[in-house]
């Protein structure tokens, strides 16, 4: 006879036969019923003391402040900012502030990062131990010591603006600062631009076009060489249109100060350095793991196809090498811009310096807080956001 | 059969510009003409710059004179230093007790050299360095054997700043640790709970935590509790680290193949025994090395009290700077500070290495 083997099945376990509590599920959901509840009541009890300590000394609550009068003035701001805006102007100041230090500092800490983390494989002995010594030196030492550091140097190593430091002509470096000359405002500056924003729409056509008659009759379309070319030559010929206006705003000594040019104050000079060279020093690191990733029989095998030395390197090398830098170096590029919030110590008016100021006059330190970690977290979140898209974009396909 | 010759061949000397140091020379530093260009461009600038710091920092200096016999010099005036020492390491510390911050880095020291040894990694290491911190906690507070009371508002300079290091990975690990386990826990709310935590942590700056430690902290407590300044900054850089711990650990955690779940599961194991005895153990010893690593972002991190007005050694030093005999040598000072720091930093990194290489016994 062929007897079935005895199965117990679900259905005869479950049904009320086992205690609560050796149930994994039901116990998770006690387990995390309680988290809530500890998180519920931790939060309340918070509240409550903070309600109490709140009125007890009549500090005023929720963003009402947002719409009063300032009162402080701001050393420098994108857009003019006098003492009688409001909170909000000021804020927007000083998070407009953050944005542009963040930008130029992700721009130059890019290019500088990318160049040292060359250097340290460079087959030039003396240029790879100083691209070495440069990322030891640099990672091991803190961003806020560097700040003070530079900040010293603008402050007291250099001269007066009447002794005031003269690299090139137009150029003077002072204690003030770095100021230089530029073009006066004319016209052709508008026309330039909208030209450069022509050539680059065109350079972007040409290379989609060539891209597809790449693929059609194999021809290779020189495109960056074109664009290069275009992005050139079509604001020149902008400006030799408009009469070549070669008018300079030359600054000039006037009093204690300098009169005229583009001023770049000693604290965003301080911060930029601090910045660019520490994280730089981070990203080389970056690069150079990138880099290496890739194997050597890679080159070999692009070489032996008959690539040339920059098609190996941008067809080749640089696409897988980027899958590797691009997670890591987002996360370097989100902390230069949460470190861009030591502005405060050397009192460049980023959003965290004058949200300080906001809540030591008005008090709403609760309010302040939150608003700069809102603000911080919004950069971080948009950053990420951006190098994740383009991360997917880099990212193997796999078929 | 024909004889084949017998004498020894002579073999050429290989051509100089390939061995010894011209070949060096050669290979390294002038094999095509770039390189060469870039040599010679550096070399250059070594002569420009080199000569003119040496004589600052070395001839036309003062290393312990008066602050008004450095304003004659042209050098460096390394006088800062020693003639500020005390305060730029135990800043507010009483002056007649001084020793007592200073033995207790002596200890610390002798501990961290101790215990760089893996075999001596044992419970009893544990144990050391519990009666170390103690010691090391009466000797800064005082109040026994004579000893009179430091409040910790008067901790200052160096011992602040290994404090706030120290403290801040040690009660962060567990914390961390915890996170981690939450993050990678099925318990949609605990999960949620932790991803939260996290991530808000790590997308604000720490200078927005030591904000509120110093501005909002006051606000939670019931009224009549105070809470001194420089715990609420430890318990920022606390929470601040934590969130790096979990992610560190959360790695860890990944790296472990299903496989130990698995064979933990069918032996019978219920999650906390799967964790303390299998994956844990496992988990952790890999990441040692990147946690060193946090470690040392941490110490280079205290130096942020500077922006809430608490004196680590970044703060003190400011303060020798503000004293208007001083002013104009903070290059000198910072200096210092630089390779202090560079010091602590760069033996931490080199030891994260090494241990990374020693502990990495897969292929």
């Amino acid at each position: 006879m062929n007897r079935e083997p005895s199965i117990t099945t679900d259905a005869e376990l479950v049904p009320g036969t086992a205690a609560f509590w050796r149930d994994p599920e039901k116990r998770a959901i006690v387990f995390q019923v309680v988290a809530l509840i500890l998180v519920a009541f931790v939060s309340y009890y918070l509240y409550s003391n903070t309600q109490t300590n709140l009125e007890r000394q009549s500090i005023a609550t929720g963003f009402g402040f947002l719409d009063k009068e300032a009162g402080f003035e701001i050393g420098e701001s994108v857009f003019a900012f006098s003492a009688s805006d409001s909170y909000a102007d000021a804020l927007l100041v000083g998070a407009l502030n953050t944005i542009k230090v963040s930008f130029i500092g992700i721009f130059f800490t890019v290019i500088l990062g990318t160049v040292i983390g060359v250097s340290r494989l460079s087959s030039n002995w003396l240029v790879a131990k100083i691209a070495a010594g440069y990322i030891e030196l640099m990672q091991n030492i803190p961003i806020l010591l560097q700040l003070f550091f530079w900040y010293a140097i603008f402050y007291e190593s250099f001269p007066s603006p009447r002794e005031a430091l003269n690299p090139l002509s137009g150029v003077f470096l002072c204690n003030r600062g770095l100021v230089f000359a530029v073009p006066e405002a004319h016209a052709a500056h508008a026309a330039m631009g909208w030209a450069l924003v022509a050539a680059l729409a065109i350079s972007w056509g040409l290379h989609r076009w060539g891209k597809i008659r790449q693929a059609r009759t194999g021809q290779i379309f020189p495109s960056i060489l074109v664009a290069i070319g275009l992005t050139l030559t079509l604001p020149l010929v902008a400006w030799l249109l408009y009469g070549a206006p070669t008018g300079m705003d030359v600054p000039k000594l006037n009093g204690f100060n300098f009169k005229g040019g583009v001023t770049v104050s000693p604290e965003f000079s301080a911060l930029l350095l601090g910045l660019v060279f520490y994280t730089a020093a981070f990203v080389a690191e970056i690069v150079r793991a990138g880099i290496q990733s890739v194997g050597r029989g890679q080159i070999e095998a692009a070489k032996a196809v008959g690539l040339n030395t920059s098609q190996v390197l941008h067809l080749v090398v640089l696409p897988q090498a980027l899958r590797v830098i691009i997670p890591p170096l987002t996360s370097q590029l989100l902390n230069l811009i949460k470190n861009s919030s030591l502005a405060i110590a050397i009192g460049y008016s980023d959003f965290v310096a004058i949200t300080n100021t906001t809540i030591n006059q008005t008090g709403q330190a609760i309010e302040g807080v939150a608003l700069i970690m809102l603000v911080y977290l919004f950069f971080s979140l948009s950053t990420s956001l951006f190098m994740n898209i383009y991360n997917k974009k880099m990212a193997l396909v796999e078929r | 059969m024909k004889k084949l010759p017998t004498q020894k061949r002579e073999y050429l000397a290989p051509p100089i510009t390939e061995v010894g140091f011209i070949g060096w020379l050669h290979s390294n530093l002038f094999n095509n003409w770039y390189n060469s260009l870039l040599t010679i461009i550096i070399l250059l600038l070594f002569w420009q710059l080199v000569p003119p710091f040496f004589s600052w920092a070395f001839i036309n200096s003062l290393w312990n004179s008066s602050a008004a016999e450095c304003r004659d010099i042209d050098g460096a005036c390394w006088s800062i230093i020693p003639r500020n020492v005390d305060f730029i390491f135990f800043g507010f510390f009483p002056e007649d007790q001084q020793w007592r911050p200073g033995l207790a880095m002596f200890l610390l020291l002798g501990m961290v050299f101790y215990s760089k040894d893996r075999n001596r990694w044992k419970k009893s290491l544990f144990v050391y360095w519990t009666i170390n911190l103690v010691v090391m906690g009466t000797l800064m507070y005082g109040g026994v054997f004579g000893m009179p009371v430091v409040e910790t508002a008067q901790w200052s300079g160096l011992p602040l700043t290994f404090m706030l290091a120290l403290f801040g990975m040690v009660a962060a690990y567990p914390i961390g640790v915890l996170l981690a386990l939450g993050r990678k826990s099925r318990m949609p709310a605990i999960k949620t709970l932790c991803v939260v935590y996290i991530e808000m942590i790590r997308g604000v700056p720490l200078i927005s935590l030591l904000f509120m430690s110093s501005v909002m902290f006051p606000l939670f407590l019931p009224e009549g509790v105070t809470i001194d300044k420089v715990l609420r900054a430890q318990a920022a850089i606390i929470l601040f680290t934590a969130a790096y711990i979990a992610e560190v650990v959360r790695g860890g955690l990944q790296a472990m193949p299903r496989g130990q779940f698995e064979a933990a599961d069918s032996i019978g194991l219920n999650y906390s025994q799967t964790m303390r005895l299998i994956i844990l153990p496992q988990a952790l010893k890999i990441v040692i090395p990147p946690s060193v690593g946090i470690l040392l972002s941490a110490f280079k991190d205290t130096s942020l009290v500077v922006i809430i007005a608490l004196y680590d050694i970044l703060k003190t030093t400011k303060v020798t700077l503000s004293n208007p005999q001083w002013t104009n040598y903070s290059t000198e000072a910072y200096l210092f500070l630089a390779l202090f720091y560079f010091i602590c930093c760069y033996s931490m990194s080199s030891y994260s290495r090494k241990l990374e290489k020693e502990l990495h016994t897969g292929h």
